[in-house]
């Protein structure tokens, strides 16, 4: 049953009554599931096999809509694959340098490329659109090297890089960190050069976090809706797309039960895809102190290698973002019949006006409020996710036969459409739908893989020695989760908190489900400014848009800075 | 893990109380009015109706139109609210046909024009219209000295090429009206039509949002485009949302005949609600002389009511058609999606 455990451990073991033992890793195993799977039924399989049922009907089957079915995950798949092999090929380096250089800035530089993964797909098109569009800044500085952006499939690969860099830099980068540089400088004084040291030592340790970190990425491209909407100017179509067109614009809605099922069953795949390469290569290591890891570059290699990083990272992710703070402070406007040379000036109106409710509407957002609703959910997000992912990972991590079955459960919600589920809501639970209650949970509903995924190969790799070894001298299970895990797993533990918090802040969430104007949140307040025309509504939606930047940046630098009292440095 | 759950299963129970609690008699009654994200109303106009009624309205805000509707249709049997408003013509004839509302001959409608009245038996009344027309740049032609289409088919003409942008009638309700204006005007010739406007270089995009922020030169995203297919009153809305009062609008609409396609929106009593009177006095309210003239500077749209005066800016930047496109509920109900599945093999393919 536990196979993970090494012969080590087999001596210790013995001690115990095994048949004993058995029924309590059964119970233990049952109390770790309770909470979060009765939320995944609650929240999650019942709404959406309710709606599933309502709509699906067996004679959907045609061929001419299984085409449309074959047609539209062709090019899912497609743009997904891509989209994760670019976001590797930028997120990895970025993790080993994150990890292993220590340099000034680098906190603000880190806290920056998470700031992508919360904005609206609007605003961060509006980015784009400043720096690469046809009037932006790179075809007003280099006029000969303008191309088309909007509308192409370059558009949504850079985009799906740009939001999910983070994740490959946070998971991974994580595992990094905690390696022993021993085995690296034992292959090293062995002879091996760097790529041998590479591709034998390091990346065969880093292979659970690597897939964790793929598979969130390549679920989250292949589920992608507003990026491909809005950046693939009605080109494009994924499934999730699709299943929004069929169910309120075009309106199918056996279709698109049939299109969701579809795109149910992929993610499904793909995650018993991962738990089985997963499972193959765990491997316990002792921990180590980041401190360790994380030197200053001193070779000139190492000094090159560093710069050209901060360079590449800090211009794909900070000019893209300039373009909000810049037009929340500048006005834009020029004389009239003078288009041609535009002389921004410096303004603070639009956050003057960002307090004032000009024209009475019950339907104004205070910004401090916002911000605070903004906050207050994304607090619950984070305690609700961590309280139901950590006793969830932790039972994935030395995987039963039950785990076998529950874990590529677990990735579903993100593999669901929204739209869909959020029709599930309507009908299963429509009479709380108008409780502000609701939010933290459908935000906990996206934020709750994440958090698994992150804290699982961490758990995975503490030796089980050491727990055992705090048992054996009489710590309670609580305790040597506090002493042995608790320490160990911080730093996955603020990563996985960071990754429930900035989806929470940045989540739209109208279509999932019904809104209160009461309790609007800061991304309700972009979209409010941004559906009338007017230079202060654009303005305002911008001064709005910096604001949310500002507060990730901060709330990410504090969840850093973060330690817990008396765990020590490991 | 069990205090946890305790915590959890607490957090619930109370919202559920909280929701199905008894109100008092002295208590207002709650009012639940269902919309679209784009409704507005100032506090002052709600609280009126409220002090005046002993009522609390609570806006349940759900989307675009066609969720709303969405939604509406879904929990028919269980209803989330008691009134919906924001079902327009396009959408008309799917919620008649769902039997969503029940019908109220409301007294405020003898003042109302019978053009609005698209619904005879009254389950859906008229609250107000706009018209979604091109929008022009005025600065753009003005500098380079080109005229300014006036019609359907000048937008054809080599000389406005790569000069519009619309939005995909698939996912956007204005895309979808400007679409229906010519075919209101073509016919089934429209797909020629749209042929013609893919040549001279259509831009084609997912929502207004983008149109007009994005891809309009006129807004201020100042994109490459400038003419985008908008509202008649969004001239208007540019003038009222400028942070120093312009002496003139930097936008105007394409008024020939046929540009433009007039929207009606209605309310309606939701079937199974368990406040019909005083649901029935809230459509009054909004059929009323202070709903309507708020209307205009919160949603940018026309009152029906004639009596309700219109702010200066609209009466000085906003254009009203003489003669808007229009087609039966019936006729867009029945060919909505054949429509769009036309416009989207010759546009988009």
């Amino acid at each position: 049953m536990n196979q993970s455990v090494s012969h080590k451990d087999t001596k210790t073991r013995k001690l115990f009554n095994y048949s004993a033992l058995f029924v309590s890793v059964w119970q233990k195993r049952i109390l770790l599931w309770f909470a979060p799977l009765s939320f995944l039924i609650i929240f999650f399989f019942l709404p959406l096999s309710r709606i599933l049922l309502l709509t699906f009907d067996i004679s959907t089957f045609t061929r001419e809509n299984l085409w449309i079915a074959i047609n539209v995950l062709g090019f899912t798949f497609y743009q997904a694959t891509l989209s994760t092999l670019l976001t590797l090929l930028l997120g990895l380096p970025a993790a080993y340098f994150f990890a292993r250089y220590e340099f000034r800035g680098k906190s603000l530089l880190r806290a920056l490329t998470a700031v992508p993964f919360m904005l609206p797909t609007v605003v961060v098109a509006a980015g784009f659109n400043a720096l690469l569009g046809p009037r932006g800044l790179l075809h007003n500085l280099f006029p000969l090297f303008s191309f088309p952006f909007i509308g192409t499939l370059t558009a949504i690969l850079v985009a799906h890089v740009f939001y999910n860099t983070t994740i490959i830099i946070r998971v991974v980068g994580n595992a990094l960190s905690s390696l022993d540089p021993k085995m690296e400088q034992a292959a090293r004084s062995l002879g091996a050069d760097l790529f041998r040291v590479w591709w034998n030592v390091i990346l065969p340790l880093l292979r659970p976090s690597l897939f964790a970190s793929s598979v969130l990425v390549f679920l989250f491209d292949f589920t992608s809706f507003g990026v491909i909407l809005l950046l693939g100017a009605s080109r494009f179509s994924t499934l999730e797309v699709e299943i929004y067109l069929r169910i309120l614009k075009l309106p199918n809605l056996s279709l698109a039960a049939l299109l969701s099922i579809t795109q149910l069953i992929c993610t499904l795949i793909f995650s018993i895809l991962y738990a089985r390469l997963v499972s193959r290569s765990t491997v316990q290591i002792a921990p180590r102190s980041a401190k360790t890891n994380i030197r200053k570059p001193k070779l000139f290699r190492e000094k090159i290698f560093v710069a050209f990083f901060i360079f590449i990272l800090s211009s794909f992710f900070f000019l893209p973002l300039s373009a909000l703070p810049f037009r929340s402070l500048f006005r834009l406007e020029a004389d009239r019949g003078q288009r041609g040379d535009v002389q921004p000036g410096f303004t603070t109106d639009y956050y003057k006006e960002l307090f004032v409710n000009r024209r009475g509407s019950v339907f104004y957002v205070p910004p401090i409020q916002a911000t605070l609703n903004s906050l207050g959910y994304a607090s619950a997000t984070v305690g609700l996710s961590l309280i139901l992912g950590f006793p969830a990972a932790t039972a994935l991590a030395r995987p039963t036969r039950l785990e076998k079955i529950l874990d590529p459960l677990i990735m579903l919600p993100l593999g669901s459409s929204a739209v869909m589920l959020g029709l599930g809501f309507i009908i299963s639970y429509g009479a709380w739908l108008t409780s502000p209650f609701l939010v933290p949970v459908a935000h906990t509903l996206v934020a709750l893989p994440f958090v698994i995924r992150t804290l699982q190969p961490a758990i995975a790799s503490i030796p089980q020695r050491l727990r055992q070894a705090a048992s054996l001298l009489g710590a309670s299970p609580f305790q040597v989760w506090k002493t042995i895990d608790l320490p160990i797993l911080r730093r996955a533990t603020l990563a996985a908190g960071t990754f429930a918090f900035t989806i929470s802040l940045g989540e739209f969430g109208a279509t999932l489900l019904i809104s209160r104007p009461e309790y609007p949140t800061i991304p309700v307040a972009i979209e409010r400014f941004l559906s009338q025309p007017g230079g202060l509504n654009y303005g305002q939606a911008m001064a709005m848009a910096t604001i949310l930047m500002t507060l990730t940046v901060l709330s990410i630098l504090l969840i850093e800075r973060f330690r817990l009292p008396n765990s020590g440095e490991f | 893990m069990k205090r946890f759950l305790f915590l959890f299963v607490f957090l619930l129970a109370s919202c559920t109380s909280q929701e199905t609690a008894t109100p008092q008699s002295t208590e207002p009654q709650t009012l639940t009015v269902m919309t679209h994200d784009s409704f507005a109303v100032s506090e002052a106009v709600v609280k009126s109706f409220e002090e005046a009624n002993n009522a609390k309205i609570v806006f349940l805000q759900s989307g675009d139109a066609g969720a709303v509707l969405n939604k509406a249709i879904l929990t028919k049997d269980a209803p989330l609210a008691d009134l919906l408003f924001g079902v327009d013509n396009t959408f008309l004839s799917r919620a008649l046909e769902a039997d969503i509302f029940e019908a109220y001959d409301s007294p405020a409608l003898q003042e109302i024009s019978d053009e609005f009245k698209l619904d005879s038996s009254n389950r859906a009344l008229p609250v107000d219209y706009g018209d979604v027309c091109i929008n022009y740049d005025k600065a753009y032609f003005a500098e380079k000295n080109i005229a300014v289409p006036q019609d359907l088919e000048d937008l054809t003409n080599p000389e406005y090429t790569e000069l519009l942008v619309v939005e995909n009638p698939a996912t956007s309700s204005t895309g979808l009206a400007f679409l229906l204006a010519t075919i209101a005007h073509y016919g089934d010739g429209f797909t020629d039509y749209w042929s013609a406007l893919k040549e001279n270089g259509v831009v084609v995009v997912d929502g207004w949002e983008t149109a007009y922020y994005t891809n309009f030169s006129g807004s201020s995203g100042h994109g490459p485009q400038p003419m985008v297919v908008s509202y008649g009153s969004s001239p208007a809305a540019e003038v009222v949302f400028a942070e120093t009062p312009p002496d003139d609008a930097p936008t105007a609409s394409i008024i020939g005949p046929d540009t433009c396609f007039r929207q009606i929106e209605f309310v309606g009593i939701l079937k199974r609600t368990e406040r019909r009177a005083l649901a029935e006095k809230f459509v009054d309210f909004m059929l009323g002389k202070q709903f309507q003239e708020d209307m205009p500077l919160q949603m940018f749209v026309y009152p029906v009511n004639p009596t309700a005066a219109l702010p200066e800016e609209f009466v000085k930047y906003a254009q009203i058609p003489e003669q808007p496109a229009s087609l039966s509920p019936d006729e867009i109900a029945a060919n909505r999606d054949r429509w769009i599945q036309e416009w989207t093999d010759i546009v988009l393919k």
